[in-house]
């Protein structure tokens, strides 16, 4: 073979472009393979302990905190006028570069920052001393210090007996009370609450339709009344349980002391969890990692959403996501049915098969914009004028909320259904439809017991991508009824349990909130993280079921019963 | 339905045999033409189909027999621009009348197609299908049904074992044959075939052409065909088509051993087509 004969070949049989595509795809394989590992390793060691130091400085001040990060700057030419001529010499030969490392000294209650900067030409010594202990708490974000004493109503322990088991048995008691108290006030008060704005609302409700004057009106304010007396007796009656409560809370405490000294005295309920961290053996430290996950899975936010859980925002997410799907499958499969099976197909078909088309590529915040205008303004303000006039001013479904949220991303992901559901359609083989229609079955029947199953999985595919579409979507969600702090989960046990109405929280906005909208960016950033792994986890746990259900329905189908 | 244009002027010229057949005939088409478009694929079709014989349709690929075989249970009807003019019979009523139900006509008119395409449900759903459709929901009338129909197939002892299983899970020629039970099971009058053997190895085309030796005498059937063995095996009655046109219809046997026509002669010997 001659040397030009191979170069024709190798370009006719497209070798430089077989690369080509080769090298793409690994690129894009690449790049999303990076992204999952770095979303997933930032997001899985974000909860696990690290440990304390104590850091001397030069100027003969100390500080404690758990190094965060670390990163090689250049420092203003000021600063180094301030060194010592070795030092400075040292940082010359570095081209002028110093290190630093990020430190989160805590006890924002005493030094108003929660992370300090420190250069290593500031740092005399460091040592990891073993009393050390890390406090997360309820409010003012962590405590970095020592324990000087544990004080359990009469009796106060200090030094090693403040401690060890004592403290964690005291501790677990604590978080008992604290919970019984919210019990109180949330649930029981909570509970008082709705039926007092119930009773307030039917009243009004009566003075819309009977007048003020009416006979009606008075027997309902008297029957209100009673109530009232009734509800504010029960009202008194637990406030005062808490107020008992807490103030036999207040008995507990605990006497901590940052690294200079200073003391603090925090009531034991007010504490989330306690550790030393220098002191911890692997099987502990496991122990506070899998704590704080239990703890994100599973409790509501504190702390500007930078701490506590997600649990709102995972159940917003996912009920959402639900509604949605619901929402969608039936419009976009009936939409697809008709344009695919019914409609001639002629010129006006193909018009409005581009819009559809052209409607995935609208940018999401206008969905949102559309959703606040069509259904929050209009719909829900007339929904509230004739079935919630006793609320007004106060909108019912004339504001964002789930419902609307949901139907508004039912609206954005209606595209995809309506076009994956008209493919699955039109794979669905002519010899099938000619063999129904031959054995005498109407267009319909031969629709719903042939042409349907068959499509199934195409449908679900597309459903699938919808939700996954819809799952991740934040922007027009900021409109349309996301909060970043929900006072109410959407469902509960108030009637009618699922309230369509409520605003909620989100993970994809919780993300925005916690990494960029908080007060503390920095302490907000690893939240950034699991939060998003999280919201990457639902989303394929959702698609998951979804591909499980379709794998079901292909397998029933195939031998497939009326 | 579409408008009926004006009946071409020219006078057919079919040659016409003798037929077999003596209990008279159940399909009548009458100077019937089609037009898909403006393409005319049908010209002034006029033959009898005599009640409870095999009618064979032959003729060189693209001639029109499907389309013909198609109009008798209005399987066409689907096709966009599609225009008639004549008539076609069915037991003295024009089938493409306003009046007429479009969904009993196809139940009295039980059809199998070039390839087999039994639904993806099991071996028993299929076979019901046409009588569920109709609203039969009575377990035991469905599995005599099934029982029925099979053994009219010939398929019952190859299946019985697996009536729930995947009809897919069968061979081409068990599909085909399922396929033929499926058209006979709502008992319809008439069977329409499409080249119900062009699919099939030697093998499965003699189990089908034996089936349909048995059916004959309680179905009339109408079976286009490309093979010329199997016209003059299994058909009593043989339409020659050439271009849209019928150009000699009577006796198989005539139209095989003593044709009038050129075309048909050459056909039939095997000089072209
Ligand atoms: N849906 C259609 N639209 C337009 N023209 C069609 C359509 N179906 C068939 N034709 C045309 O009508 C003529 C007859 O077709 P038909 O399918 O009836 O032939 P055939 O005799 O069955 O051929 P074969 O033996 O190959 O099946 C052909 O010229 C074909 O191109
Ligand atoms: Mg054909």
């Amino acid at each position: 073979m001659t040397g030009g004969r191979r170069a024709v070949n190798l370009e006719a049989r497209g070798e430089p472009f077989l690369w080509g595509m080769g090298g793409a795809l690994s690129l894009g394989v690449l790049m999303i393979l990076g992204f999952v590992l770095l979303i997933v390793w930032n997001g899985l060691i974000t909860f696990y302990p690290k440990p304390l130091r104590v850091v001397h400085l030069k100027d003969g001040t100390r500080l404690a905190g758990e190094p965060t990060r670390a990163e090689t700057y250049k420092p203003p030419a000021q600063r180094l006028e301030s060194l010592s001529p070795e030092e400075r010499d040292r940082m010359r030969e570095r081209g002028g570069l110093a290190h630093r490392t990020l430190y989160r000294i805590g006890n924002y209650d005493f030094y108003n920052e929660d992370f300090r900067w420190v250069s290593d030409y500031q740092v005399e010594r460091w040592e990891a001393p073993r009393e050390m202990v890390f406090v997360e708490r309820v409010e003012w974000g962590p405590f970095v210090g020592v324990v000087q004493a544990l004080t359990l109503g009469d009796t106060t322990l200090t030094g090693e007996a403040a401690l060890g088991e004592r403290l964690h048995a005291a501790q677990a008691q604590a978080a008992r009370r604290r919970a019984r108290i919210r019990r109180i006030e949330r649930g029981e008060i909570g509970a008082i609450n709705h039926r007092m704005e119930k009773s307030r609302l039917t009243l009004r409700g009566v003075a819309l339709k009977a007048g003020e004057d009416s006979a009606a009106y008075r027997q309902a304010l008297a029957r209100g009344e009673a109530q009232a007396a009734e509800l504010d007796a029960a009202y008194a009656r637990l406030a005062a349980e808490a107020a008992a409560l807490k103030s036999e809370d207040a008995r507990y405490t605990i006497t901590l002391a940052d690294i200079n000294g200073r003391e603090k005295v925090q009531a034991l309920s007010e504490i989330v969890r306690i550790y030393p961290a220098n002191a911890l053996n692997l099987f502990q430290r496991m122990g506070v990692y899998a704590s704080r996950w239990w703890e994100f899975l599973s409790a509501e936010p504190r702390e500007a959403n930078t701490e506590g859980g997600v649990l709102p925002a995972i159940f917003g997410t996912f009920v959402m996501t639900l509604l949605m799907a619901l929402a969608v499958a039936p419009f976009g499969v009936m939409a697809a049915l008709y344009l695919r099976e019914y409609a001639r197909q002629g010129r006006l078909v193909s018009a409005v098969r581009i819009c559809v088309n052209n409607l995935a590529g609208v940018p999401s915040i206008v969905y949102g914009v559309f959703g606040l205008g069509f259904f929050a303004y209009i719909v829900g303000a007339g929904i509230d004028r004739i079935f919630y006039p006793e609320r007004l001013p106060n909108p019912t479904f004339g504001t964002g909320g789930l419902l609307w949220a949901s139907l508004t991303l039912a609206l954005l992901t209606v595209p995809v259904v309506i076009v994956a559901t008209e493919e699955a359609l039109a794979a669905v083989p002519q010899s099938l439809r000619e063999g129904s229609l031959a054995c005498g079955a109407s267009k319909w029947q031969t629709i719903k017991y042939i042409v349907l199953p068959k499509a199934l999985p195409g449908i679900m595919t597309g459903l699938i991508l919808a939700m996954a579409r819809g799952a991740g979507e934040v922007a027009p969600l900021m409109l349309v009824g996301v909060v970043k702090l929900a006072p109410e989960l959407p469902i509960d046990a108030y009637f009618p349990f699922l309230h369509l109405e409520r605003s909620f929280m989100h993970l994809g906005f919780h993300i925005f909130d916690v990494g960029f909208q908080s007060r503390n960016s920095e302490a907000g950033k690893p939240m950034v993280f699991v939060t998003t792994l999280l919201l990457i986890t639902l989303v394929v746990l959702l698609n998951a079921t979804a591909i499980f259900i379709r794998n079901r329905l292909k397998r029933k189908y195939y031998v497939g019963h009326f | 339905m579409p408008d009926t244009p004006q009946v071409s002027p020219d006078p057919p010229d079919t040659v016409y045999h003798p037929m077999t057949g003596a209990e008279g005939s159940i399909i009548e088409i009458e100077r019937f033409n089609l037009w898909y478009g403006d393409k005319q694929a049908l010209f002034d079709n006029s033959i009898d189909i005599q009640m409870g014989l095999v009618t064979a349709l032959i003729g060189p690929s693209g001639c029109g027999k499907s389309t013909l075989l198609r109009s008798l249970n209005r399987m066409n009807d689907l096709i966009d621009g599609l225009r008639l003019g004549g008539a076609i019979r069915l037991d003295g009523a024009d089938i493409y009348h306003r009046d007429i139900d479009v969904i009993g006509l196809r139940k009295r008119m039980g059809m199998v197609f070039q390839k087999p395409n039994p639904f993806p449900m099991s071996i028993a759903d299929n076979v019901t299908y046409p009588i569920k459709v109709d609203g039969v929901r009575d377990r035991r009338v469905l599995q005599e049904t099934v029982e029925r129909a099979l053994k009219a197939a010939a398929l019952w002892e190859e299946v019985k074992d697996r009536l729930r299983d995947s009809a897919l899970g069968l061979s081409g020629g068990q599909q085909q044959r399922l396929c033929i039970a499926r058209a006979i099971a709502a008992d319809p009058d008439v069977l329409l075939m499409d080249e119900p053997c062009s699919a099939l190895d030697p093998l499965a085309t003699a189990k089908i052409e034996d089936l349909i030796d048995e059916l004959r005498g309680r179905y009339t059937i109408v079976i286009v065909t490309h093979n010329m063995q199997q016209a003059a095996r299994v058909s009593d009655n043989t339409a020659f088509m050439y271009l849209g046109r019928i150009v000699e219809y009577g006796k198989t046997k005539t139209v095989f051993t003593t044709p009038r026509s050129r075309r048909t002669e050459d056909y039939v010997t095997g000089r072209f087509g």
